[in-house]
């Protein structure tokens, strides 16, 4: 039968001090890869919805008539898959967590402003076959 | 002349972080008779396989638990790549294996300090999930993510480790044994640690057999099972064998969980010097057909995976058999005749993860 065995932890932890950071004061751990929570640049999307399909808590909804690109940020569960499906890349991970919000804040609505760039007018038959012949 | 009454246990009490409920019924202080109910937390998770394609649902089966989530995707990506006959890349198999061993790692350490709580011992508590975050920092920064990784997919692993950081991580599993020695050396050789747990909760080794106790529950009454002697993932390279204690007691399951995280730092540390280079993953391509049992060992014993594909994008059926509802029969059994005051014990000893056990 042993006494005394948590004297070691005891000693160490007075000395050490304390374990946790003062946080808000201190700021959080966060590696860079840290999943935090999702962002959109609206001048990017395509409104192709793939995001919206493949979320598997059904947190995203995007309307192509309409031009929004929505997220309820209580249902989205961070799991990164809107990020690695977005063919354009316009979607990015955060590091820093959402705030905390209420069932009503956490709906975030995002205007799409990607203009659809024109595009470049149909060369002439004859300049084709200049640019064949050349 | 006593008279029975029934005491109800749970599903909200101060020891118990799970949602279970016992209906004990006691003479005078002993329980003469436990009988278990669940149901509170059942989320549908199964259903949704139909309503997700399968590489998908990687993402909902991570979540069937919160403790032990790694170990559910991997083993749902297992059923899912034999069905396709999908060969996953090596170093894919060594990576899903060393975060498997950080997630048991994690996983005990967090029931150590549940147990401590349960036994009344704050302190130590407090000390065994400061050590946990260890753990838990070096998996955010492998994988993005504290408890649900989000790293297993479907043909492999979606984040690679280089090697700079595997040496680290190496490297810093040997301070985290150092301190590992100390609070393992108060859970196993403390006089009132002991005093708690010695001869409470006895489940004879017949009787772990014979109900189909799984996991730290089996072994600690003597039986050598180990879901990780079937060799998946990279276990069949790495020199692993399984942590078996005698003692039948609560006292036996928390030794048995202790040393089997010693086991799980080797095991990391031959992972690393062992990983071969390699791409990490494969391309999937076509869909799943037929049906296949997957199964693994989990931080609270083995854990069934059962898929069941239809020639379509969608699974046919998900079926999950958790450690925790087959731990309970023998809980019950281990609960008739112990004295009132031990049930917060006996019940944390299985190591219950009713969310999981629901899904």
């Amino acid at each position: 039968m042993a006494y005394f065995e948590m004297a070691k932890t005891v000693l160490k932890s007075v000395l050490h001090g304390p374990s946790t950071i003062r946080y808000p004061a201190q700021p959080a751990k966060i590696t860079p890869i840290s999943r935090g929570r999702v962002v959109i640049d609206p001048s990017q999307c395509i409104s192709c919805g793939m995001c919206m399909r493949k979320c598997p808590a059904d947190a995203i909804c995007v309307s192509r008539e309409e031009k929004t690109w929505e997220i309820d940020r209580l249902r989205c569960h961070v799991c990164n898959c809107c990020v690695e499906v977005c063919p354009v890349h316009c979607l990015t991970m955060e590091t820093q967590y959402s705030p905390a919000v209420t069932v009503r804040e956490g709906r975030e609505l995002v205007k799409i402003t990607y203009v659809k760039p024109e595009r470049p007018a149909k060369p002439d038959a004859g300049e084709k076959e200049q640019a064949g012949s050349s | 002349m006593s008279k029975e009454i029934v005491i109800p246990f749970g599903p909200q009490h101060p020891v118990l972080p799970e949602p279970i409920h016992l209906d004990l019924v006691i003479e005078d202080e002993k329980v003469k008779e436990a009988l278990p109910s669940i149901g509170y937390v059942h989320r549908g998770l199964e259903t949704l396989v139909e309503k997700r394609e399968f590489p998908e649902y990687v993402y909902i089966a991570e979540r069937i638990c919160g403790i032990c989530s790694f170990i559910h995707g991997a083993t749902y990506c297992q059923a899912v790549e034999t069905l396709m006959n999908v060969e996953v890349p090596e170093r894919a198999l060594y990576l899903r294996t060393i975060w498997s061993e950080y997630s048991r790692l994690h996983s005990h350490l967090l029931w150590l300090g549940l147990f401590a709580d349960g036994m009344g011992f704050e302190n130590l508590f407090m000390d065994a999930w400061r050590l946990r975050e260890h753990v838990l920092d070096d998996l955010e920064a492998t994988t993005g993510g504290r408890v649900i990784q989000g790293s297993c997919k479907v043909g492999g692993v979606r984040r690679d480790i280089d090697a700079a950081k595997l040496d680290e991580m190496s490297n810093g599993l040997d301070g985290f044994r150092g301190e590992l020695a100390d609070l393992v050396d108060v859970f196993l050789n403390d006089s009132s640690v002991r005093s708690r747990l010695k001869n409470v909760g006895v489940l004879s080794k017949h009787d772990a057999y014979a109900d189909g106790a799984v996991g730290p529950v089996l072994r600690a009454s003597g039986v050598a099972s180990d879901a990780r002697m079937l060799g998946y993932a990279a276990y069949g390279n790495l020199h692993f064998k399984p942590v078996v204690e005698e003692g039948c007691d609560c006292y036996a399951r928390c030794a048995v969980r202790a040393k089997e995280m010693y086991a799980s730092i080797d095991l990391i540390k031959e992972a690393v010097q062992k990983i071969p280079d390699g791409p990490i993953e494969v391309k999937v391509t076509g869909k799943p057909d037929g049906e296949y049992f997957a199964r693994a060992e989990q931080p609270r014993g083995e854990v069934v995976h059962y898929v069941k594909g239809n020639g379509t994008r969608h699974l046919a059926r998900h079926r999950v058999r958790t450690p925790t509802i087959t731990n309970v029969p023998p809980m019950v059994k281990m609960l008739a005749g112990c004295e009132l005051a031990d049930v917060p014990v006996i019940v944390l000893s299985i190591d219950p993860c009713i969310g999981c056990c629901e899904r």
